[in-house]
């Protein structure tokens, strides 16, 4: 796999994984052209589209997509369950997650992603493995004042789709 | 508010994430973005004393910003401070800052290793891994250069956790694939073969992507990747749905692992040793079978990760293409899919279908599938689905069935969408021109194209039906027939005007006779469209014109009349104005005779290559860098447009050069091969035989010369003929009587460039494009005729500068007399009778010789056929043996051969006979045959 892309259907990107080596404007000239090819597509078209000389594997969960660019070799199915995998991952770990989950801990996206996938290769398919990865990890943590993470307000009125958890769709 | 984090939250950091998202306007949130900005900085610079906990808010504050695609320039050192922090969480996200910002400031680079360093020294196994992920994101030269001699020890260390092995592989992985040059192969490899038999599928999981990744690179390193990747497939494909606990996927055992286990399988052909075949056979039979079971799950995850493998599977049985078997099941299999619900599945089975179909073993059970394919195209939603039966009907196009798949490819173009009408197009021309048998439906066909979608029709498609007519005096009458019919449309694209210009030009007088199309009314229909064209058509209209004033005398004084008026000998535009003015002169003084020599009929063209398919090529073929030939065709396509209409519009073009020396009017594509720097070689070309009486052994003395994979295509034409650490050579191969054409890929598997690159073939043409990119891939076209039997091969002489050292060596081509067949299907009578009649005893050789692979009569008759000759059925009177027939052409005869070969299981024997009228023939074609089974 060359990259991963997370973005809402209003086109803002909200991850993005590189395991080729390309230069800021590179990346975002890359994003750009993709959210708004894969925007333009009706929703029962197929998930699989050529794209320079390489195959993108997409998939749309409530208000995220989650986009692959994967090489000519590369099995398009297989890739459409490691999105699913990553989704379930997510799920699991949020706990009914949403985009907003995805945009105010991105850092923890980047996280499980990077137990799951490494060097574009699925590196641990086992959901139970992953987990436990990162929560070992969370338990290492030093002690924060609990007030500290939460607080009230946050919630504004536009958010209502993005915090639609993944899988009602 | 987002479900409760786990972890730590950083308070300040959600803040920030929610006023920048509550911004009105992209300013408000530069505004806020630069306010925190400013913060931050003078957080960093002041009193020392910032807790690990406010450097890692911060730290994540900038990464924030720079994911919304600011740029970032600070921030760097506090993240490494963070990296050598001993809490995991402050060290977590200093990881991800420099992983996600990569820095190519060298101090800054001496301590992040120096952090990985520690980590990896650690033995805290979330510390080493933290540290490997960070290696393996980051993936730079001087990552490698640190740390690529250590992973391998770690990846293969006894005492290694699991989880640390499995990064370590994936880690060696990346660096292997940025800079390969500095991964050592060692004692480890072997070992990490190994790992294929861990009892933790997670670490078999990475370890297999690994090797098929340096399998790919040094097969010879890792052959024994293979009978442990068939092990362990076998057993995850037998095993019960819960078997494997975690690692099923809806109720589908470790998807995953499979995939890339038959990934890894595809970087090796069939395994030698029978029981070992018959094992993957097996399992590859097993998935076929599981294909056909209820589906275990209404849930589209668990079609998708069974078809997943599956598909994967048919991959592997292309790769291999020798069971015929499972290459029929595969097809039947993909068939099925192609009228499946999932779009998904429609759009798969179309594109690895396009890939059956060159298989010689499949090509005839795909063809079954055309009023499938053919519906797919009509009715799909998708354009992207349709696109893939575009692709999957031109792969399946032959012979038997062009012409429909040609009338339906013109219909669809009157629909289709605009972002694949131009690929259509050249396809359309490509088929229509290699399936002409009667050339009338070659110019009708290119015709219609230019009807309904003339925007998309290129140079290259107009230029090669005007090379086609020129060159076949038997279509001249009918294409201006048509082509006058055509020009009656009162609005017709400009490419027909071009078309009807340059054709009426030639050939108008061939319908002259016929009062509807006189000179006159030619010549007025030309003129009509005169005002509406652009001024590179007009420019061949007036070329057209002074042709016509040879042609036809009688309308010399209409034309003159035309050539004149103000707007044309006053034109504003110099070329137009200029051949007004030469033309009109050139009609005023010269005789006739001078008139019919300047402006004579062109020259037929050389064949060659058609353009379009270099076009078409040049559009979706894997190389990313332009071939030499399709170099060449780019360099000429611009002269050609330079010269525009210049560029043939009749006989004048030859004319003003002879006229004006000076000017390079020239045709290039009329230049002759010899002379221009065509690729074409005549391999066994009378110029050879003239120089050496024995041609063939021109090859450089000192370089060796390969022929391993020589015998492997007797009876195949495209495959792998060389392989080494660096460099990979594909083949394409296609013949048709005496002609053959060859491409050669030369793949570099290096991340390095090769220089000075050349590959030449005995006679030295024109050299190659001397470089290859990593990676990249180079592609070379030979034609090849036969100009009498033979039995030595021609051999390629490849040369190249890899990092300073000089390669060198000889590839033998697999060039044999069995190419140049063509079947002969005959009944028993025929064949007895001219039997009999090649019955001298020099013209029939027989051998005897021990079956050297597994005698199946399907492998046995797809051999035959791929041999080239007709397989014969109830010709002779035992079912067990089998009869072929072929006619071998060269330029100056034709040779028939009758062969029979006779099995006989229980000895494991087989007996060849071979009659021919050569007994060169009858020893040579026995030679190549008896190799093969």
């Amino acid at each position: 796999m060359q990259f991963m892309l997370l973005f809402s259907r209003q086109g803002k990107l909200r991850l993005q994984k590189w395991y080729v080596p390309l230069c800021d404007k590179e990346k975002r000239r890359i994003g750009r052209e993709l959210v708004q090819t894969i925007l333009a597509r009706k929703a029962k078209m197929c998930s699989f589209l050529e794209w320079r000389d390489l195959k993108v594997v997409y998939k749309r969960y409530a208000s995220l997509y989650f986009c692959c660019a994967i090489e000519e070799q590369d099995n398009e199915l297989i890739t459409l369950e490691i999105i699913h995998r990553y989704v379930e991952l997510l799920d699991k770990y949020f706990g009914s997650v949403c985009e907003l989950d995805i945009i105010f801990n991105f850092e923890k996206a980047y996280f499980i992603l990077d137990e799951f996938l490494l060097g574009g290769e699925a590196q641990e398919t086992s959901k139970k493995s992953v987990l436990k990865a990162i929560e070992q990890a969370d338990q290492l943590q030093e002690n924060i004042d609990f007030q500290m993470r939460l607080f009230p307000g946050v919630l504004v009125p536009n958010m209502a789709s993005e915090s639609s958890g993944l899988f009602q769709n | 508010m987002p479900a409760v984090s786990k972890g730590d939250g950083m308070r300040g950091l959600a803040v920030f994430i929610s006023d920048i998202r509550n911004c009105k306007s992209k300013e408000a949130e530069i505004k806020r973005i630069n306010k925190e900005l400013a913060n931050i900085r003078s957080k960093f610079k002041g009193d020392k004393a910032l807790d690990g906990y406010s450097k890692k808010k911060y730290v994540c504050k900038l990464l924030f910003i720079f994911l919304l695609g600011h740029d970032i320039d600070f921030g760097h050192m506090e993240a490494v401070n963070l990296l050598s922090s001993n809490k995991y969480t402050e060290k977590q996200i200093g990881y991800l800052f420099i992983s996600v910002l990569v820095n190519s400031n060298s101090d800054l680079i001496r301590l992040i290793n120096n952090g990985i360093k520690n980590d990896l020294a650690s033995r805290n196994p979330t510390h080493m891994n933290l540290s490997l992920h960070c290696i393996a994101n980051v993936g730079s030269r001087e990552m490698a250069e640190a740390f690529a001699a250590d992973i391998p020890r770690i990846l293969v260390a006894g005492d290694t956790m699991d989880s640390v092995k499995q990064s370590a592989a994936l880690c060696l992985l990346r660096l292997n694939r940025t800079s390969p040059d500095l991964v050592p192969m060692g004692e480890w490899t072997a070992r990490v073969v190994h790992l294929l038999n861990d009892q933790h599928l997670g670490v078999v999981t990475s370890a297999t992507s690994l090797i098929t990744t340096l399998a790919q690179k040094s097969p010879d390193d890792f052959k024994t990747s293979v009978s442990l990747a068939i092990a362990r497939l076998s057993r995850i494909v037998t095993s019960a749905s819960i078997d494997l606990q975690d690692y099923t996927y809806y109720f589908v055992a470790a998807p995953w692992l499979s995939v890339k286990l038959l990934r890894l399988l595809q970087c090796y052909p069939p395994p030698e040793d029978g029981a070992l075949r018959g094992r993957l056979t097996e399992c590859l039979e097993t998935i076929l079978n599981k294909a056909q079971e209820p589906p275990k799950s209404k849930k589209v995850q668990h079609s998708n990760a069974k078809n997943a493998v599956l598909f994967e599977a048919i991959a592997l049985i292309i790769h291999h293409d020798s069971e015929p078997t499972l290459l029929v099941r595969a097809c039947n299999q993909l068939g099925q899919f192609l009228q499946h619900r999932e779009t998904n599945l429609r759009y798969l089975a179309l594109e690895s279908m396009c890939t059956l179909a060159s298989s010689e073993f499949s090509h005839e059970a795909v063809k079954t599938h055309i009023d499938t394919v053919i519906n797919a195209l009509k009715t799909e939603r998708d354009v992207s689905v349709r696109q893939r039966a575009v692709d999957l009907l031109y792969a399946m196009c032959d012979r038997s069935n062009a012409k429909q798949i040609v009338a339906e490819m013109l219909s669809y173009l009157e629909t289709a969408d605009y972002s694949i009408r131009e690929e259509i197009v050249l396809k359309v021309a490509v088929l229509a021109e290699k399936y002409a048998v009667d050339y009338t439906w070659y110019v009708d066909t290119i015709l219609n194209l230019i009807r309904v979608a003339g925007d998309q029709v290129s140079e290259e498609v107009w230029y090669r039906v005007i090379q086609i007519v020129i060159n076949r005096d038997d279509v001249q009458g009918y294409a201006s027939k048509t082509v006058f019919e055509a020009l009656q449309a009162p609005a017709c694209h400009e490419n027909l005007v071009k078309v009807g210009g340059y054709i009426l030009g030639e050939f108008g007088n061939l319908i002259a006779g016929d009062s509807r199309s006189s000179p006159l009314v030619q010549f007025k229909l030309l003129h009509s469209k005169f005002h509406l064209c652009s001024v590179p058509t007009r420019a061949l209209l007036l070329s057209a014109y002074i042709k016509f004033i040879n042609l036809f005398p009688e309308v010399k004084a209409t034309i003159q009349e035309v050539l004149r008026s103000d707007s044309q000998l006053r034109n504003a535009d110099v070329e137009l104005q200029q051949r007004a003015v030469e033309y009109l002169r050139l009609s005023c003084i010269a005789s006739t005779d001078i008139l019919a020599t300047v402006l004579e009929e062109m020259p037929p063209f050389p064949e060659r290559e058609s353009s379009i398919m270099a076009k078409l090529k040049r559009r979706k073929g894997p190389v990313n860098q332009p071939s030499p030939e399709e170099a060449r065709q780019e360099r000429e396509r611009e002269r050609s447009l330079n010269g525009s209409a210049e560029h043939k519009d009749g006989g004048a073009t030859a004319s003003k050069t002879s006229l004006y020396p000076s000017a390079d009017l020239l045709d290039p594509t009329a230049t002759p091969p010899s002379t221009g720097g065509s690729l074409l070689v005549d391999v066994f070309s009378d110029s050879l035989h003239a120089g050496a009486t024995a041609p063939l052994d021109l090859a450089p003395a000192n370089a060796t010369v390969s022929n391993e994979n020589f015998s492997r295509f007797i009876c195949k034409n495209n495959g792998v003929l060389y392989e080494n650490q660096l460099l990979q050579i594909g083949l394409k191969s296609e013949y048709r009587q005496n002609l053959g054409r060859i491409y050669v890929f030369f793949g570099n598997k290096t991340s390095t460039q090769f220089l000075d690159f050349s590959s030449t073939l005995n006679v030295h043409t024109k050299p190659a494009d001397p470089t290859i990119d990593a990676g990249a891939q180079l592609q070379q076209i030979l034609n090849i005729e036969c100009l009498e039997d033979f039995s030595d091969a021609p051999v390629l002489d490849i040369q190249f500068r890899y990092g300073g050292t000089l390669q060198n060596f000889g590839v033998m081509l697999p060039v044999m007399l069995n190419k140049f067949f063509q079947p002969t299907e005959m009944e028993a009578q025929d064949f007895f009778q001219r039997w009999k009649q090649l019955g001298a005893p020099q013209q029939e050789v027989q051998k005897i010789f021990r079956a050297k692979h597994v005698m199946d009569t399907e492998v046995t008759k797809a051999k035959i056929i791929g041999f080239g000759t007709a397989l014969l059925d109830g010709v002779d009177p035992n079912p067990t043996n089998f009869v072929g027939a072929g006619v071998i052409h060269t330029k100056n005869t034709q040779v028939g051969c009758l062969l029979r070969l006779e099995p006989n299981t229980q000895a494991q024997m087989y007996r060849l006979t071979l009659r021919t009228s050569r007994d060169t023939v009858s020893q040579r074609l026995s030679d190549l045959l008896s190799e093969q089974f």
